[in-house]
């Protein structure tokens, strides 16, 4: 991801280094033994991340994708080759079509409440009022929270007969709310958790671009009687805009991959109401031993996200100001 | 418009004064310039003319009208920065126009606008070009532009020219002086560069220490200044400040050596005196008798500054023509002109030549009566 956003021309570099080949290749005082040595110095040098990322990356991509087109037993080795019936039997599966249909509701409320609140905490946070030192740690703080505390934290808020939420509720003269157990309720419940665990990684983001918008040109604004709202919209989103395109791809991202929360608060239920892609993937790899399966989900999966962050670099990379 | 400030003064925690009462009438019209060493305050009092910062003490009347309270926008004034203040993400005509577009104006005024200001500091070809592909001076003018467009009688600026390089300043700096001529405008100028404020101003103000040191025209601070600060912040090579005792008994005169010893024009109090002695107004020759050895020397072309240490071990600065032969610890005669300025001991300015200061200045903090 990092080397997709930093890149700005990634062409450009491929040009670059096309150039610099025949140089090296052709050029008479470059020493043969020279370059021998530079390419070892290389091979030293990119070895150890090299073999990290072939164990831990490359190697489980390629096997998921093989894995995709196999029945396995239950100790994950390949037994049948299927072709694509694992693809076209999980296509018509209407549980998995409603995972997706899940998984999707979930990924969009999430960005969309995580992006807003977050860029509403860092723009509160940057006004110069008394005490608001006090208010950026707070809003920062979910960083240092651990998903399981979340978890339990937010199972104790939404426990329908000693949580926070019904209590409140119950003074308020309101329904109780099950909010665990009765599916719509428990999509919004794992969504505002969600939330609540991204915004302080977002606002920190957000703030620190924030931050760092050079104050005269508000004041360049101000002198002219530009309205504070108006500065917003037309100074701050766009001088931070390369931020925001960057929180945005990580928020899409890490919403897909959801888990920890999910597993601890509802276990992908009520009536697989919160049973999002990822947990599909964990419940059948590794409660059912399908492997085969699991892989085909894994490998939808990553071509969903792939896609979208191609929409989202052709679609706001033309709005960003570098 | 006039700009008039009574007792402006500015503190933070009620102790300490960043800037403490600066009171000045400026003209309608008028080239103003702010000059100070860096920390003086200047950018404070220019963003206090803004409301970008309030106002602790004193008021502020812009054309009669009371603004001490009011928010930047209901001052009608406009202001340049030093670092520009372009939006990195709008082409030149976007940038100019970016207040007018706020403030709900009509689409053809706004253009209408914008093409003049752009018009008359001569970008109309590069209005489509975002700030990054332009020079600095042209971003520099784009700001002016937008000044400019923002069609108000008062222009506050903060140090604009900065960023530029040494040749881009001065052009700049006559084109910034023509287009205030032009449009009539009240402008306020911020520089800590003296020559700057020499060369652009209708009348400078020079901070120092959070206070008002002089108010006055460039000639006026230079020939008269009213103590050793302004004396020695105005000039270049810096004006020589040479520490004397003295007593009664030396019967008027304020002497260093045989060569330079000035007379003065009548008994003053015993004590410590500074005597200011502009690098120009004192003679270098070669001599047999010698008061004085070189101890470098800048050749500037035009000129060159000679440092030289005289016998009684004063250091002084001396400027010569271009046609000079002296070299490097060659013993000289250095000897007194003229003219000279004669501080007391807290820096205030007592003679000037052969008369009072009384008798030579005029008290330049008092305006006349009909100054707006």
């Amino acid at each position: 991801m990092d080397t997709q956003i930093t890149n700005k021309n990634p062409q450009m570099r491929y040009k670059q280094r096309k150039e610099e080949k025949p140089l090296m290749a052709t050029g008479l005082s470059y020493n043969k033994s020279k370059a021998l040595r530079d390419r070892l110095y290389a091979l030293i040098f990119l070895g150890p991340s090299l073999l990290v990322l072939i164990v831990f990356v490359f190697f489980p991509m390629f096997r998921t994708l093989y894995l995709s087109f196999f029945l396995t037993n239950n100790l994950g080795k390949p037994t049948v080759f299927i072709g694509f019936a694992n693809y076209i039997s999980l296509l018509s599966s209407s549980a998995y079509l409603h995972s997706l249909q899940a998984t999707f509701i979930y990924v969009i409320a999430v960005s969309c409440l995580t992006l807003t609140l977050g860029l509403l905490l860092a723009q509160t946070a940057s006004q110069k009022v008394r005490g608001i030192s006090f208010f950026r740690t707070i809003f920062s703080g979910t960083m240092g929270v651990s998903v399981s505390v979340a978890a339990i934290f937010w199972l104790f808020i939404f426990n329908p007969s000693v949580g926070m939420l019904d209590q409140l509720a119950n003074l308020l003269h309101l329904p109780a709310i099950n909010w665990l157990t009765q599916p719509g309720w428990a999509m919004t419940a794992v969504v505002i958790s969600t939330v609540w665990m991204n915004l302080g990684f977002t606002f920190l983001i957000f703030f620190g671009a924030i931050q760092s918008v050079p104050s005269t040109l508000y004041e360049a604004a101000q002198i002219e009687g530009v309205s504070k709202i108006y500065q917003f919209f037309h100074i701050t989103l766009p001088m931070i805009s390369p931020t925001l395109f960057f929180v945005s791809i990580i928020t899409l991202i890490e919403s897909f991959k959801s888990f920890g929360l999910i597993d601890l608060m509802t276990a992908g239920g009520p009536d697989n109401a919160t049973n999002l892609l990822v947990y599909r993937i964990y419940q059948d790899a590794f409660l059912s031993g399908n492997y085969g399966l699991a892989s085909t989900e894994s490998v939808i999966l990553a071509l969903i996200i792939a896609f979208f962050t191609f929409i989202q670099f052709k679609v706001l990379e033309k709005r960003v100001n570098y | 418009m006039g700009i008039e400030l009574s007792n402006i003064s500015k503190s933070y925690d009620n102790q300490n004064w960043t800037l403490k009462d600066v009171s000045v009438q400026i003209r309608s019209g008028e080239f103003f310039t702010i000059v100070g060493p860096s920390g003086c305050g200047k950018s404070t009092l220019l963003r206090m003319i803004a409301g970008l910062i309030s106002i602790s003490n004193g008021t502020l009347k812009i054309d009669g009208r009371d603004v001490t309270n009011l928010q930047p926008q209901e001052r009608a004034l406009t202001m340049v920065f030093q670092n520009y203040a372009l939006f990195p993400f709008l082409d030149v005509k976007a940038n100019v126009s970016f207040g007018l577009k706020a403030r709900k104006m009509q689409s053809a005024q706004i253009n209408e606008r914008v093409a003049n200001a752009l018009e008359l500091v001569g970008l109309s070809e590069l209005k489509d070009r975002k700030p990054r592909e332009l020079s600095g001076g042209q971003r520099q003018r784009v700001a002016l532009a937008r000044a400019i467009a923002s069609d108000t009688k008062v222009c506050l600026m903060d140090e604009p020219l900065s960023n530029l390089d040494a040749q881009l300043r001065s052009k700049m700096r006559s084109e910034i002086r023509e287009l205030q001529q032009k449009l009539g405008i009240t402008l306020i100028y911020v520089t800590h560069d003296q020559v700057e404020a020499m060369t652009m101003a209708d009348r400078i103000m020079v901070l120092h220490a959070h206070t008002v040191q002089q108010i006055g025209t460039p000639s006026e601070i230079y020939q008269h200044p009213a103590n050793a600060f302004v004396a020695q912040f105005f000039g270049t090579p810096r004006m020589n400040l040479l520490s004397v005792h003295y007593a009664s008994k030396n019967q008027r005169h304020l002497k260093f050596d045989s060569y330079i010893d000035y007379l003065l024009p009548r008994d003053i109090e015993d004590g410590d005196y500074f005597v200011g002695i502009r690098p120009g107004e004192l003679e270098i020759h070669t001599a047999d008798k010698a008061n004085a050895v070189i101890k470098n020397i800048e050749y500037l072309g035009t000129q060159s500054i000679i440092h030289a240490v005289l016998d009684n071990d004063m250091e002084i600065r001396i400027t010569t023509s271009k046609n000079n032969t002296f070299c490097l610890n060659d013993h000289v005669q250095i000897r007194a002109t003229n003219t000279y300025f004669v501080f007391d001991s807290t820096g205030k300015a007592i003679f000037f030549n052969k008369g009072d200061v009384q008798n030579g200045y005029t008290d330049h903090k008092q305006e006349p009566a009909n100054a707006l």
